[in-house]
């Protein structure tokens, strides 16, 4: 399949999808589905929000410009 | 106490601002230096994504469901970690075939068909009027609440307010100013808006700071933080059932739904197709917004549960959660903030409100209006000299008429709905585009029968599944659709389609309309074919990376055109000035003449398809084109034919640029090594004269004069028999190379002492030496280690470095040496002479063949110049390396490498 350039980083990136929507689907999703509470913060925001930000957080390491400019890829 | 006046002014005051950073980015583009060309600035505009929705609407959902508003943003994260693979792809597919709007890129995908244009117009435009209104109605709401400040009173239902008298009338106008002002200022071959996006980003920054300024006083100013907020809404048992999700496997299959709802919108609104899309000015911005705009989305929406869940604590019934932010800063008298809260809802509001008018105006123009004007009967429309009027015409009506609907649609339906529903209804319309521009980048074989089965049936069910019962709910049905069915058919009831019950209204009409628009896509597709157009810009979309960018698709057209018809057309979207200007462009990249009675080549239609693309659409383009150019279709066969060779020619292109490169440096060697062996010849022919002229004049003495004294023929016989010897010595040279060289010298390796070996070449060499009367200094070990080598060839290779010692050593008192040093791993070979020493760029090469230093003192060098390469061979052929060193006027070095037989036997 033709890939557009940069393709060593856009598959981490794409690896980092597959990644998000496990996190927060079913049924990782209902694992922390319960009344239960985290420092007064009920446990599934907080889980939630905390997957959120790590794939966030995944994304700015990865796409960084620059880390992968060295990187040869066939 | 809030003035009205107060609060207009700021207001009008922000609008203003508005319309001088558009003003100013304008004027930057204007003298080309761009104020957007930025990724963060592309991935605040991306914002534009975060609506009077977001800003209002999440908080209300937050109060009814929890956690349901969310996957409205999760989604985008998701899709923009596949940004680098997939929107790079549309973004570079949208700059080769110069595509501004959604409507055209499915247009130009499917053939540049016009049907398929318009249709995707239609339900961009019928998707997306009740979401523009819901943004009208916010910042009215907004309005009407805070301007009754510090009382909290929700504004009565609309449609009893005169037109006159209604606030979100006036809203509709000023947006419909600043779009028409800097959304059609001018027709532009790129369809960019500078002005534009700069006042977006701007926006986006203020709705960010505005609400996260709300966020944090409610949660932290009327609350202790997060734990001390949520501890105590657990005590309200309507808000502690919302701090989970629903367990049922629909709840969890909603989710998904509404992730992937969201993941589609976040590119296929209209309006984000043009920011992310259309407005981009680089695509290596991408890398920064992939992670950006997701926490710029991540941050927006950390406050909305804290603000959601205070405001049902701290309200009775009777306030609307979709105005918790801003209320719940009014009960708590905080003017300033109340204030940022309403300018940052106007920003939300207003942001997307001007990009999606603008960008439903161009695709009504490009794809709806242009390709039936074009085609009305002679005399009309068509024939105009100057287009380009009635097309900024049509644009500025477009967006007016979208605002007039959108007010409408607000003003008498739209109350009854609550802001996120609405959104969500044409997130459900436009989430209908993406198998048709999916599949349409990564399958080929996709075919417009199939994407217009497939929009015509995801549209029907999503009209049938949201639209309909929300007619019945405005009551505009006299028949209970929802409860009964059509007809009391309760299989066909629209919320419960076919019985399946356990997903909300969104998610349901999502799965059916997808499923039906998937279904139908690939399934006509399978079993329908291409046109040729179609067929060719199927390969262009998907391959858009392996194809170059502009100069590759000249070949798929055949056709005649005369540039005179060429330049008239463009005059009349483009005006004469800016005609000219692209004509000379073209003229100066591809260096041709276009005079008037010239043919334009397929090259030019092309270049002038594309600039009538960016200005009036693809599908128009081509009518305009087919009008002025007779055409040669090209068959089926042909195009794929073109395709598959292009592709090829690709290929070996560039296999042939390695190869040329290869062949260029042999060719600069051969050159090299052809000068040298011209060179070799003379100094071989020459060498073998000078013996040959000696031996055959003294023999024709010998022959004339029988009668010679005796000494004397004994004498000149002598010259013979030593010029032949040198003859035979200068042939066995030659041959000796030529077998080195081919590898057939037949080599006996044994065990061979080094030191025997030098002084049986002193001995060979010793009568020469006598007859110069040299110097010799010896210096040979006499114990050494054996070497493993071939004695004939070492005695041959010590033989030729004193030989030429002695041939090149002072002339009137030689001195030459010859030293054997002894290392742990090899045993050294020295022979120096006193004589006029080497230049130092000639060094390198005496040892190449057919090489002879220069500037030698007595001019012209004696030898075939095979000596030094021969001896290279044989020292490289035992494993060791040799070299000269010299100082000039200080005689020179010749020194080679052997290494010892067993090094560590006696170390």
């Amino acid at each position: 399949m033709p890939m557009s350039p940069d393709s060593r980083k856009t598959r981490r990136l794409a690896g980092i999808f597959l990644l998000g929507w496990v996190l927060l689907n079913y049924p990782i999703l209902s694992l922390f589905n319960l009344p239960a509470s985290w420092d007064g913060v009920p446990l599934l925001y907080a889980y939630v929000f905390a997957a959120w930000s790590l794939i966030v957080g995944l994304l700015a390491v990865v796409s960084r410009p620059g880390r992968t400019n060295h990187d040869t890829d066939g | 106490m809030l003035r009205t006046e107060l609060i207009l002014l700021i207001a009008f005051g922000y609008v203003g601002l508005l319309f001088a950073i558009a003003y100013f980015a304008d004027r930057r583009a204007a003298q080309g230096r761009s104020l957007i060309s930025n990724a963060t600035i592309y991935a605040l505009s991306l914002a534009v994504y975060c609506t009077a929705w977001t800003f209002y609407g999440s908080v209300g959902r937050a109060a009814g469901s929890g956690l349901g508003f969310l996957p409205t943003y999760l989604g985008p994260t998701l899709t923009f970690a596949l940004g680098l693979w997939m929107i790079r792809k549309i973004i570079r597919i949208s700059k080769v075939h110069r595509i501004t709007s959604i409507a055209d890129f499915i247009a130009s995908r499917y053939g540049k068909s016009t049907a398929i244009g318009s249709m995707v117009t239609i339900i961009a435009v019928l998707g997306i009027i009740p979401y523009i209104s819901l943004q009208l109605k916010a910042v009215s709401m907004s309005y009407l609440i805070i301007n009754q400040y510090p009382l909290i009173v929700m504004p009565r239902y609309f449609p009893d307010i005169p037109v006159i008298h209604d606030t979100a009338f006036y809203v509709t106008l000023l947006m419909a100013v600043f779009a028409i002002l800097f959304g059609t200022r001018h027709l532009d071959a790129t369809e960019r808006h500078e002005g534009l996006v700069a006042a977006v980003a701007f926006e986006s920054l203020v709705k960010l700071v505005a609400f996260l300024a709300a966020g944090m006083f409610i949660t932290f100013g009327i609350y202790r933080g997060f734990g001390d907020l949520f501890t105590k809404a657990q005590d309200l048992p309507e808000l502690r059932q919302v701090f989970t999700l629903g367990a049922r496997a629909g709840d969890y299959l909603g989710w998904a739904l509404h992730v992937i709802l969201s993941m589609t919108a976040v590119i296929f609104l209209p309006r984000q197709f043009q920011v992310a899309v259309v407005e981009n000015v680089n695509e290596d911005h991408l890398k920064q917004a992939v992670w950006l705009f997701p926490l710029y989305l991540l941050a927006i929406n950390l406050f909305v549960l804290p603000i959601a869940f205070s405001g049902v604590m701290q309200f009775a019934s009777g306030v609307d959660a979709d105005t918790f932010v801003l209320t719940l800063p009014m009960a708590e008298k905080q003017e300033v903030l109340s204030l940022l809260v309403f300018i940052g809802g106007i920003s939300a509001a207003t942001g997307m409100v001007i990009m999606e008018t603008v960008a439903l105006s161009t695709m009504i123009c490009n794809d709806l209006v242009m390709p039936v004007l074009l085609r009305l009967p002679f005399g009309t429309i068509a024939q105009r000299k100057d287009l380009s009027t009635i097309v900024l015409a049509l644009r500025r009506g477009a967006i007016i008429l979208v605002l007039l609907m959108a007010y409408v649609y607000f003003h008498f339906i739209g109350e009854a709905y609550s802001l996120v529903s609405i959104g969500l209804t044409s997130f459900a319309a436009v989430a209908q585009f993406a198998p048709a521009i999916v599949g349409g980048i990564f399958w080929k074989r996709a075919t417009r029968a199939g994407a217009m089965s497939g929009l015509s049936a995801g549209f029907l069910v999503w009209a049938y599944a949201l639209v309909l019962p929300s007619m019945e709910h405005a009551g505009l049905l006299n028949q209970p659709m929802v409860s009964d069915g059509p007809l009391g058919l309760a299989l066909f009831k629209p919320y419960e389609l076919f019985g399946l019950t356990g997903l909300d209204p969104i998610a349901h009409a999502v799965f059916w309309s997808l499923l039906a628009n998937s279904f139908f896509y690939v399934g006509v597709s399978l079993f329908s074919s291409q046109s040729a157009l179609e067929h060719t810009q199927a390969a262009l979309f998907v391959d858009v990376f392996t194809y170059p960018g502009e100069g590759a698709d000249p070949s798929f057209w055949r056709g005649t055109a005369l540039v005179t018809h060429l330049r008239s057309l463009l005059e009349r979207i483009l005006g004469p000035e800016r005609t000219a200007e692209a004509l000379s462009t073209y003229a100066g990249r591809h260096e041709v003449r276009l005079g008037p009675l010239a043919t334009a080549d397929p090259a030019l239609v092309i270049y002038a398809e594309k600039l009538l693309a960016g200005a009036i659409g693809s599908a128009s383009a081509r009518v305009m084109i087919a009008s002025a150019v007779k055409e040669e279709p090209l068959g089926l066969d042909e195009v794929m034919g073109i395709l598959d060779e292009t592709r090829q020619v690709i290929a070996y292109s560039r296999e042939l640029e390695k190869a040329t490169a290869e062949l260029k440096s042999a060719n600069e060697r051969l050159k090299e090594l052809d000068r040298i062996k011209n060179e070799f010849i003379s100094t071989v022919t020459h060498e073998l004269r000078t013996p040959l002229t000696a031996v055959r004049s003294i023999s024709e003495i010998l022959h004339a004069n029988p009668q010679l004294p005796k000494d004397q023929h004994r004498h000149m016989t002598g010259i013979i028999i030593k010029e032949s010897e040198r003859l035979t010595r200068l042939i066995n040279q030659v041959l000796d190379f030529q077998r080195l060289e081919t590898g057939k010298m037949a080599w006996q390796m044994q065990p061979v002492n080094l030191q025997e070996i030098c002084r049986e070449a002193l001995t060979a060499v010793q009568p020469l030496i006598d007859d110069k009367h040299v110097e010799l200094s010896l210096d040979l070990p006499q114990e050494v280690l054996l070497v493993r080598g071939d004695r004939d060839r070492l005695v041959q290779a010590v033989l030729n470095l004193l030989s030429n010692a002695v041939k090149f050593c002072d002339s009137v008192c030689g001195r030459i040496g010859l030293r054997l040093a002894v290392h742990p791993n090899h045993l050294q070979v020295e022979v120096n002479d006193n004589g006029a020493g080497i230049q130092p760029e000639d060094l390198k090469i005496i040892f190449e063949e057919f090489r002879q230093a220069r500037n030698m003192s007595q001019g012209r060098p004696s030898g075939s110049g095979l000596g030094l390469a021969i001896t290279r061979r044989i020292v490289e052929h035992h494993g060791g390396r040799i070299w000269a060193e010299s100082e000039a006027g200080r005689g020179s070095t010749f020194a080679f490498t052997i290494p010892v037989l067993y090094p560590s036997a006696e170390s």
